[in-house]
């Protein structure tokens, strides 16, 4: 039997048993309309690439890290100098961690400046929201595992940003905290959620967000009649590309960890006082300057609670995209006040993180 | 390829050449993100805590014919009481598959409940499937404090 045979024969028998040919059909029909903003569909799998480090280098980390308060810092700090690579490998979390949710940014963005939202994708862009709030909840978990003092004060805050929500707030504070105040039983929480919880929740999501991208089919910009375009087929073509991006953004995340290893900082201790300059990951760098800017009172209301109702408002503006901007074949529609809005909350977002970590 | 329809593509080698360089490439970085996974795979060695003497109660704690479990640095003793005046120690660790062992007082031996091996009161093995004795400690009374230390 030569080898063409072989691999002929091996094929059939697996595809009796599995079905292969309907992947390898669905594959085969699959393509990428190329035009000039093919680019951005690179974005939605490096975020995916990303996701995937954080899930391999997770599972690294777990068998060392002990989620108790007498001994995560010091599991940690064992990670960082004792075990070979640990540093590397530790290092290479923290930052996928920050570049997946820039880069899921990016990809969100993009989704809305080219208004690939719009019918029938409203699901694949309520699922694509979702994951960026779960990469929120990662960050916001992850950051307290190390049980340092930044990430300890952090905590705090955020439980207690929480906790000013009108009406369910008490409750949700201890909710997250575990308790009256961030402890012992708070880091078995996030433990809970950052390695089981959250992971259950993402994994069954980016599935219904990948099977709803695959019904679709790629979005095309809207001036640009699809008949028109040329396409890529997205197997191997398109696949060898996204590959060879993947390879880039490895390399960049590989130096990353390399040149600038994540600090550990000093082990968290309640009774000390919060260390000067105490501010949380950039990602909640724009909100919590917002938060800083606000007067304690304005006019009857709360000024915190008035910031937190004003980003509940954007971002329920923001989440429900799909159903208010339209956009009609003949050039009608409000396509142009949803690209205004992108544009103000771009500006909003870059300008006020600046402000947030400069000032 | 015009000429002659058998003979290979003129860059045929070249092509060669660079699939070489690429699989070479690639697998060159498989083994740079694997390595390190391996490597960091292996617990590296944690000291151990070196003891050589420990503190094990008072005497009028433990009456004779009765045993009980010592924490030796990290490893488990026995410490019996044999009779009002004699003391023995004994690694708890059984030879057999590492369980930890127990004094019995009405057969006046040393038991391993995980394979029903038994041990005599010199640590030697008189039943089941342990393949050598109990690793034996000194024992000394000071005043009335027991100290258990290795044997030198």
């Amino acid at each position: 039997m030569s080898a063409a045979e072989i691999k002929t024969k091996t094929f059939e028998w697996f595809d009796e048993r599995l079905g292969l040919r309907i992947a390898r059909d669905m594959l085969d029909h699959k393509v990428v309309p190329l035009h000039p903003g093919t680019a951005w569909y690179y974005f939605g799998g490096i975020t995916l690439f990303l996701f995937g480090v954080q899930m391999f280098t997770g599972l690294l980390l777990l068998l060392y890290y002990r989620p108790t308060v007498a001994e995560a810092f010091d599991s940690v700090r064992f990670i960082m100098t004792r075990v070979e690579f640990g540093w590397l490998i530790r290092s290479i979390h923290s930052w996928s961690a920050n570049l997946l949710i820039f880069f899921a940014f990016v990809h969100m963005f993009s989704v809305m400046f080219t208004h690939a939202y719009h019918r029938p994708r409203e699901l694949t862009w309520l699922s694509g929201i979702a994951l960026l709030g779960l990469m929120l909840c990662f960050g916001f978990s992850g950051y307290l595992l190390p049980w340092n003092q930044i990430s300890y004060f952090a905590t705090k805050v955020g439980t207690d940003v929480a906790g000013t929500t009108p009406f369910v707030g008490p409750m949700l504070a201890r909710l997250l905290r575990g308790g009256e105040d961030v402890g012992a039983a708070t880091l078995t929480r996030f433990f809970a959620f950052h390695v089981m919880i959250l992971p259950l929740f993402t994994c069954g999501l980016v599935g219904l967000h990948l099977l709803l991208v695959q019904k679709a089919g790629m979005s095309t910009p809207k001036h640009l009649p699809a008949h028109d375009l040329s396409h890529m087929k997205f197997f191997p073509n398109f696949f060898l590309r996204e590959l060879m991006v993947w390879y880039g953004v490895l390399a960049l995340l590989g130096s990353l960890a390399a040149i600038f290893p994540w600090e550990l900082g000093e082990k968290a201790d309640p009774f000390a006082s919060a260390p000067a300059g105490i501010r949380p990951e950039w990602y909640f760098l724009a909100q919590f300057y917002t938060l800083k800017l606000i007067p304690s009172h304005v006019w009857i209301f709360e000024g915190e609670l008035l910031g937190l109702a004003g980003f509940g408002a954007l971002a329920l503006v923001w989440v429900a995209l799909p159903f208010w901007s339209t956009h009609k074949p003949d050039g009608s529609g409000n396509a142009r006040l949803a690209t205004g809005v992108g544009i103000f909350l771009v500006c909003y977002l870059v300008v006020f993180t600046l402000l947030g970590y400069f000032k | 390829m015009e000429g002659n329809p058998t003979a290979p593509a003129p860059d045929a080698g070249r092509r060669t050449v660079v699939s070489w360089l690429l699989g070479g490439g690639v697998a060159a970085s498989l083994v740079s993100f694997f390595y390190p996974v391996a490597r960091f795979l292996i617990p590296p060695q944690v000291a151990e805590v070196s003891v050589n003497e420990v503190d094990a109660g008072k005497v009028q704690d433990l009456k004779p014919n009765s045993g009980k479990i010592v924490k030796f640095g990290n490893k488990p003793v026995l410490l019996v009481r044999v009779n009002d005046t004699e003391w023995k120690a004994f690694s708890a660790v059984c030879t057999h598959l590492n369980c930890t062992v127990q004094y019995q007082e009405s057969r006046r031996e040393i038991w391993c409940a995980c394979h029903n091996g038994t041990y005599d009161l010199e640590g030697r093995v008189v039943s089941g499937p342990p393949p050598k004795p109990l690793e034996e400690m000194a024992v000394k009374i000071r005043g009335d404090e027991v100290v258990i230390s290795k044997r030198v």
